[in-house]
């Protein structure tokens, strides 16, 4: 207990020292410093009040330039020396190091599909429920109860998931319910519709989805700028069209085990998808919060006039309302992508990085604390860097352009 | 607003049916977790949890009292007597029984059986039996009876009992649990002060480099942790601070700081201008302004912030990891411990659905309790 009594004491010493400190120092820089008296009353009050922003700012600028800024060059420092030389410059040394070992590139590899994947899903979700839950009386507490997992910390949602996926041997029954779920499956028509077709429909609608974005995008004009960036969306949307339309021959032609429980978490490459589950099922009630304040922010108006020119309930979201929230959708999509870049709690409690369902902060906790390989680690810190980097370089564009 | 047109209702339906299995599915894993966690371990292993609702059927085994020690004369009979759910744990109703492994249903409750040479064996319904007969039949070991029980829905509060009040219990979450409050709360109220004062200057001082400083913290609001961590933990053994909680308090200060910032500063700007503006012409210092004025008027954003860093500090595995649990261990908090017992007993759904509900169940309250205070905030930290 006495640790609570010194977290007490950090609370009153905390929240006074730095109640004290603001107190004091302008006390100090009115009445010491520059008191407003005497023969220099005007220009003293006119200096202390060009200190006084600085008195106010100091404590917290010097806790994020310490705390935030200075790791930043810290650990690109560290990422170009080698801890077990003592700490000598060895250039881009531990890079090459990392870009060698195979199970990097299983990190990147599976990094990028729950980019593709987590925010997609997430941000879908989100709409179709705050769409829905727009219309209905009880709306609001079926918003609360998908909004909750927000709560629960990733390590909890871990062994709630960790339970759904349980599998028990064949001939006892089985706790997980998605074994349970799949026991019932034995190849007849259901099988099929549920494991075969739904599929195949979901992922060509995806591949659609992708390819009216991809339209949208190469349909705008603009500079020499706008013809590159469409020509890497170009690229990167025929890339993910050619993938979905791979995976629906692979569903439509695969042989499933009926009958025998899965261990879902050590099935290669499907595993990462029951670990994005879990991010997704917690990112859908910020996804929905965010976008279903956005949709009510929606000018009636348009949707009227919607209306009386005889549009569907399916044109009016997809024509009218999605493009008015789009700015909202960048948002949530950008917010949702940078919780995926630091996952690293569903890993590390779930499978932590074993059959192939590495990621990139796993792998550097890997690296920095099991390892106590800093130089590599703080290469893979580097690289989240660099990923997050066009997302920080957008918000602090448009919080710039903001101000003015 | 789209009933306007008048032709909404056939769609109605589709709507309701659909949130309703959106809800259902959301809240299922949750539910599961929860009702686990008042089932014993060998209800669990058994059964799947949403079976554990309604009425459970389970198969037992029990075998009847030691003839040699428990058997009475009764006439030229012996008899054994008694009850198997007495003796032998478990409870509910007897439905079927039988004698062999291979006709386990082969009698209803309350029916006798023959089992050859004048021996009989009676089980009722509740669990009593009675077994009958002649001097060498009635010897040797017990007769075995295979039942088949229904039993009500049944739980307990023996798992919580374990995990939280059980001193001795070495994985328990007791101690974790205030271990993490220890984290949390001044974690939460630290960066609240100090973002509080440096939002004011941004919001409403005026001095050269304000725009430069405020697009440099909306820079750091997504700078991944990951890059402080070793930076900051040679800086904490070099300064002595070493692992412990003054570590990572200061660290989730820091952290939290760029949010709590930001989105003090987006409530603070939208206040009317007025009323600081009238508190300067009657003679109030920026500091009377700070501490009269804006700060009660701005306990919603203030509020919104607390709640996201009480549920992230809460919540939080990877710095907890870094900056607090040295190799002794005596600093653990609740998402270590989880993950611990996750490795250690992996199979043990009991210990393991309890713990995480013990470390669920404090942001649940908060969640719900303080609802409106978070949606604000999410609104005013991402939609501006």
């Amino acid at each position: 207990m006495d640790a609570a009594l010194l977290g007490l004491m950090t609370v009153v010493i905390g929240v006074g020292g730095c109640l004290a400190y603001f107190y004091f120092s302008n006390l100090f820089l009115d009445k010491v410093l520059f008191p407003a008296s005497g023969p220099n009353a005007g220009q003293n009050i006119n200096r202390a009040n060009q200190i006084r922003p600085w008195l106010f700012l100091f404590p917290a600028m010097f806790a994020l330039a310490l705390y935030l800024g200075y790791p930043v060059f810290e650990t690109l420092r560290l990422s170009l020396t080698d801890r077990s030389q003592g700490g000598a410059f060895v250039g881009l040394e531990n890079y090459n190091q990392m870009f060698s070992e195979p199970k990097f590139w299983e990190a990147m590899r599976n990094n990028m599909l729950w980019l593709i994947v987590v925010p997609a899903t997430s941000t879908a979700f989100g709409l179709l429920v705050a769409q829905l839950t727009d219309r209905i009386g009880w709306g609001n507490i079926a918003k609360s109860i998908i909004f909750m997992p927000m709560a629960i910390s990733f390590v909890g949602a871990s062994v709630i998931f960790k339970l759904i996926y349980d599998a028990r041997p064949e001939d006892s029954a089985q706790i997980g319910v998605l074994n349970a779920v799949w026991m019932n499956f034995e190849g007849g028509f259901g099988s099929v519709l549920f494991l075969k077709i739904f599929p195949v429909i979901l992922l060509l609608s995806f591949a659609a989805i992708v390819a009216y974005v991809g339209y949208i995008i190469l349909k705008m004009s603009g500079g020499l700028w706008r013809t590159l960036f469409k020509l890497a969306a170009g690229v990167f949307v025929a890339w993910m069209v050619f993938l979905s339309l791979k995976s629906v021959l692979g569903v439509a032609t695969a042989d499933l085990p009926y009958g025998e429980p899965q261990n879902w978490l050590t099935l290669p490459f499907y595993n990462n998808f029951f670990l994005m589950v879990v991010l997704i099922w917690i990112q859908t009630g910020f996804a929905m919060v965010i976008l279903s304040a956005a949709l009510r922010g929606i000018p009636e108006e348009t949707v009227e006039a919607a209306i009386v020119d005889g549009a569907n309930p399916f044109q009016i979201f997809f024509k009218i309302k999605v493009p008015q929230i789009m700015p909202t959708i960048v948002v949530v999509w950008t917010t949702i992508t940078l919780t995926v870049l630091k996952v690293f709690d569903i890993v590390f409690a779930m499978t932590n990085g074993q059959w192939q369902t590495q990621v990139l902060a796993n792998y550097m906790y890997d690296k920095l604390f099991r390892a106590n390989d800093w130089g590599v680690g703080s290469a893979s810190a580097i690289i989240i860097m660099l990923l997050v980097s066009p997302i920080l370089i957008w918000n602090v564009y448009n919080a710039r352009k903001e101000m003015r | 607003m789209d009933n306007i047109a008048g032709s909404k209702s056939s769609l109605t339906w589709a709507v309701h049916l659909s949130v309703l299995f959106l809800v259902v599915l959301w809240i299922f894993p949750t539910v599961g977790l929860l009702v686990s966690s008042f089932r014993t371990g060998d209800q669990i292993a058994t059964s799947g949890w949403w079976a554990s609702l309604g009425t459970s059927e389970q198969s037992v085994v029990y075998r009847a009292k030691d003839p040699d020690d428990f058997r009475e004369a009764d006439g030229d009979q012996f008899v054994v007597t008694g009850n198997f759910f007495e003796e032998e744990g478990g409870s509910g109703t007897v439905t079927v029984w039988g004698t062999s492994s291979r006709a386990i249903d082969a009698y209803s409750a309350g029916e006798t059986a023959d089992l050859g040479d004048g021996e009989t064996f009676t089980l009722d319904a509740a669990g009593n039996y009675e077994w009958r007969g002649p001097d060498d039949a009635i010897s040797g070991r017990g007769q075995r009876a295979f039942a088949t029980i229904t039993a009500p829905p049944e739980f307990t509060l023996e798992n919580y009992d374990n995990m939280l009040l059980d001193p001795s219990n070495s994985e328990g979450m007791a101690k974790a649990f205030f271990n993490t409050l220890t984290v949390t709360i001044p974690a939460t109220i630290i960066p609240i002060v100090i973002a509080a004062f440096a939002a004011y200057a941004l919001a409403w001082m005026d001095f050269p480099g304000r725009a430069l400083l405020i697009a440099f913290v909306v820079g750091l609001l997504v700078v991944p942790l990951q890059l402080a961590l070793i930076p900051l933990l040679k800086l904490h053994l070099g300064i002595g601070i070493g692992k412990g909680y003054l570590g990572v308090w200061l660290a989730h200060t820091g952290f939290g700081l760029p949010l709590a910032i930001y989105l003090l500063r987006n409530y603070m700007v939208g206040l009317p201008r007025d009323i600081i503006e009238n508190a300067k012409v009657d003679g109030a210092t920026d500091f009377q302004i700070f501490t009269k004025i804006i700060l009660p008027l701005s306990f919603p954003a203030l509020a919104s912030f607390a709640i996201f860093q009480f549920l992230w500090t809460w919540n939080d595995l990877l710095v907890a990891k870094v900056f607090l649990i040295d190799s002794t261990g005596q600093t653990t908090v609740m998402t270590n411990q989880i993950t611990e017992l996750l490795g250690t007993r992996g199979g043990n759904w009991e210990i393991l659905a309890t713990a995480a509900f013990v470390s669920i169940a404090v942001p649940l309250v908060v969640f719900f309790a303080m609802q409106r205070y978070l949606v604000r905030g999410l609104l005013a930290g991402s939609v501006k």
